[in-house]
């Protein structure tokens, strides 16, 4: 799950990480107030709230030096369609500022935290490249960035946290708020069942104090249960209707750009399903896990939300029943289909438990079902279908 | 011979009073696997179809002599299961549950080191060896005893590997489901590594997917030890980066996990790659008859 800087931002004061005085503005006028009850004279700045980022190249944060030009900025950017390298080319509408006292920046850092598979431990990345696209630092210095592998139940030793605040470069003071400020990220990370932590950049200011002055965090949906809190922090508004709608049914759903919808069982048969589509020629609209036990309503609830989706010229449904038996998903498929009156062509390929008992039902529904056996005619039969439409 | 679990394999349920967990323990049950009993914190001394309950996983090995379990307790306590299970000597641990948060699963990977258990999942259908013992969720029937070993890191697509041998009359030896977590128990190579020293084992199928780089270290694997045909599929190639596809660990992130990396890798490892879903039953009667 993704939240807001502004809110990553106040679980950083928590853990006493120094971030700029700041808080969160939905309107202009709330946007003027925040301002006036931060420095008297300024400079402050105005950060576009949307889950991506890329902001400050998408024209979403702007220095002000007067309020008349937060006032200004504000306008501008609340409600505004912000297109940055990672919200596509649609971009996303700005609903949220974040109105923050300026930096004077002396140099910008960056830090991350997130998981490392391979050798299951978490792994902390720094640079004293920040503020650029890491990916960039990455792909042309990659000797510019620093690791160390964190066991989760030992924590990030002082010699780890050491060494990273030697290779930023850091002396006296900064040197001591470096690792101290590594040691709590961690902390913040391991505590609240984060999936990703990113400063980007950390400062030091001309004072020589370090401070966040971004904040990314991502947080990871299995270890909500341990955090009911975090449910507040969700913004729909952020997130697809489809998927949302998906979640609610216990359904697994993820809009694409093609035009063959996909109901599948099984999140590793349904991405294959959507390769097989594209090895036959067709696009698929989406990616769509049922899950194990499809019920008749499940199996209605997926066919509503791709319908939902104006380009789907036919849908295909790839079940692999096992445990599950076909005749049952048969009639479901059948009910489905009669109750929402659907009008695109529907490819069915059932396999598994009963597979000859669900193929008659569906033959003799009198419903205009393509059956097919074997993943490989199924994809024939729904792009055929796409192109006869 | 065959990997994990055999004829002789004794098998307890975590969470067997549960409703997945009494469905799934009646079917493997039915098809032959030798059950010897359940735990369900509370419900000791009860009995689950003549299987007897015990409080602690303890108390069941001390009772049974059991040597695997499978685990279907809920994401929340999931992980302290498999700590329970490892620390009553459990050689298998099989873990079905989904949900279970990653750093729970860092925590438990690094405690397993210290240990004798081998984990297999979470998130994954389970293992079964055709005809002598099924442990999971998979539909037993599709299954033929034989001497193609599978392994994968999604369910349903496993069953469609397994059903297209089937139907080509080509048997296997062991199939593991590996699950689809990010951390996870068995990755690939292990399985591969065992695979390898499994006479009855002839070749083998692996479907991977996006995300992570457990195929690439397979390959790099592969390339100097294999001594016999694998066949590969990796699925995803179609994924759009940064999406999470249903699987936790299926997600292409910071540039690696990308399908294309993947099918490089192996097939530069002589892997026979199969880019259709739908073919891996062709393919693997080709990599057996080129044998």
């Amino acid at each position: 799950m993704k939240i807001h800087e502004y809110q990553a931002k106040e679980l950083f004061r928590k853990y006493q990480i120094p971030v700029p005085n700041g808080k969160p503005a939905f309107t202009v006028e709330e946007a003027l107030s925040v301002a006036k009850g931060l420095s008297d004279k300024g400079p402050w700045v105005v950060k576009a709230q949307i889950h991506a980022g890329g902001r400050g190249k998408g024209g979403g944060v702007k220095v002000a030096k007067t309020m008349e030009e937060v006032k200004t900025y504000s306008q501008d950017i609340l409600g505004m369609n912000l297109v940055t390298v990672q919200t596509g080319p649609e971009g996303k509408t700005v609903k949220r500022l974040l109105i923050e006292d300026g930096a004077q920046i002396a140099k910008e850092y960056y830090v991350a935290i997130t998981l490392d598979r391979a050798v299951s431990k978490l792994c902390i990345m720094v640079s004293p490249e920040g503020g650029m696209d890491i990916e960039h630092v990455a792909a042309t210095t990659p000797d510019r960035i620093y690791k160390e592998w964190v066991h989760p139940t030992v924590g990030l030793r002082d010699f780890q946290a050491r060494n990273l605040a030697f290779k930023m470069g850091f002396t006296g003071n900064a040197f001591k708020q470096c690792q101290d400020i590594l040691k709590k990220l961690v902390k913040l990370y391991l505590e609240n069942d984060c999936t990703l932590a990113e400063v980007n950049p950390l400062i030091q200011s001309k004072d020589g104090n370090l401070c966040a002055l971004d904040a990314k965090l991502d947080l990871d949906e299995n270890g909500l249960f341990r955090h009911p809190s975090f449910q507040e922090l969700r913004d729909l508004n952020e997130e697809d209707p489809s998927e949302t709608a998906a979640k609610k049914f216990d359904l697994s759903y993820i809009a694409l750009d093609g035009n063959i919808g996909c109901m599948v069982n099984g999140a590793g048969l349904a991405m294959a399903t959507m390769d097989i589509i594209k090895l036959e020629g067709g696009n698929p609209a989406n990616f769509l896990d049922v899950g194990g036990g499809a019920t008749e309503e499940k199996v209605k609830e997926a066919f509503k939300i791709i319908l939902q989706d104006s380009k789907v010229k036919a849908i295909l449904v790839n079940i692999f029943g096992g445990i599950m038996k076909c005749d049952v998903i048969a009639k479901g498929i059948m009910g489905a289909a009669r109750e929402l009156k659907l009008s695109v062509p529907l490819v069915v390929r059932l396999e598994g438990t009963n597979v000859e008992m669900g193929k008659k039902l569906l033959e003799e529904s009198g419903l205009k079902i393509i059956t097919a056996t074997g993943m490989k005619e199924a994809a024939q039969k729904a792009v055929a279908a796409v192109e006869a439409h | 011979m065959a990997i994990y679990v055999d004829k002789n394999t004794r098998l307890i349920v975590q969470g067997i009073t549960g409703q997945a967990g009494a469905f799934h323990t009646k079917a493997c049950k039915d098809y032959g696997t030798n059950v010897v009993g359940g735990v369900t914190p509370g419900k000791g001394g009860e009995n689950f179809e003549g299987i007897p309950v015990f409080n602690s996983v303890a108390d069941a090995v001390l009772k049974t002599k059991a040597n695997a379990t499978m685990i279907y307790v809920p994401a929340p306590f999931a992980a302290d299961a498999i700590l329970e299970a490892a620390d009553a000597g459990i050689e298998t641990i099989i873990c079905i549950t989904e949900g279970i948060p990653p750093l729970d699963m860092v925590g438990v990977k690094q405690y397993l080191k210290t240990s004798k258990s081998v984990l297999i999942g979470p998130n994954c259908p389970g293992v079964i060896t055709p005809g002598q013992c099924k442990i999971g969720i998979m539909p037993g029937y599709i299954h033929k005893p034989g001497k193609v070993g599978v392994v994968s890191r999604s369910g349903t697509l496993t069953y469609e590997a397994v059903h297209q041998l089937t139907q080509r009359g080509i048997g296997q030896s062991t199939c593991v489901g590996i699950g689809g977590d990010p951390v996870q128990g068995e990755s690939f190579l292990e399985v591969l590594k065992k695979f390898n020293e499994d006479p009855q084992t002839e070749a083998v199928i692996m479907i991977g997917e996006i995300g992570g780089t457990a195929e690439e270290t397979a390959a790099e694997w592969i390339k100097g030890h294999m001594k016999k045909p694998v066949v590969g599929f990796i699925g995803g190639q179609t994924a759009p980066p940064g999406k999470r596809m249903g699987h936790a660990g299926a997600i292409i992130s910071g540039g690696s996990g990308k399908a294309a990396d993947k099918i490089a890798a192996l097939e530069k490892a002589g892997v026979h790659i199969s880019l259709s879903p739908a073919s891996l039953g062709e393919t693997m009667e080709k990599a057996l008859k080129a044998k």
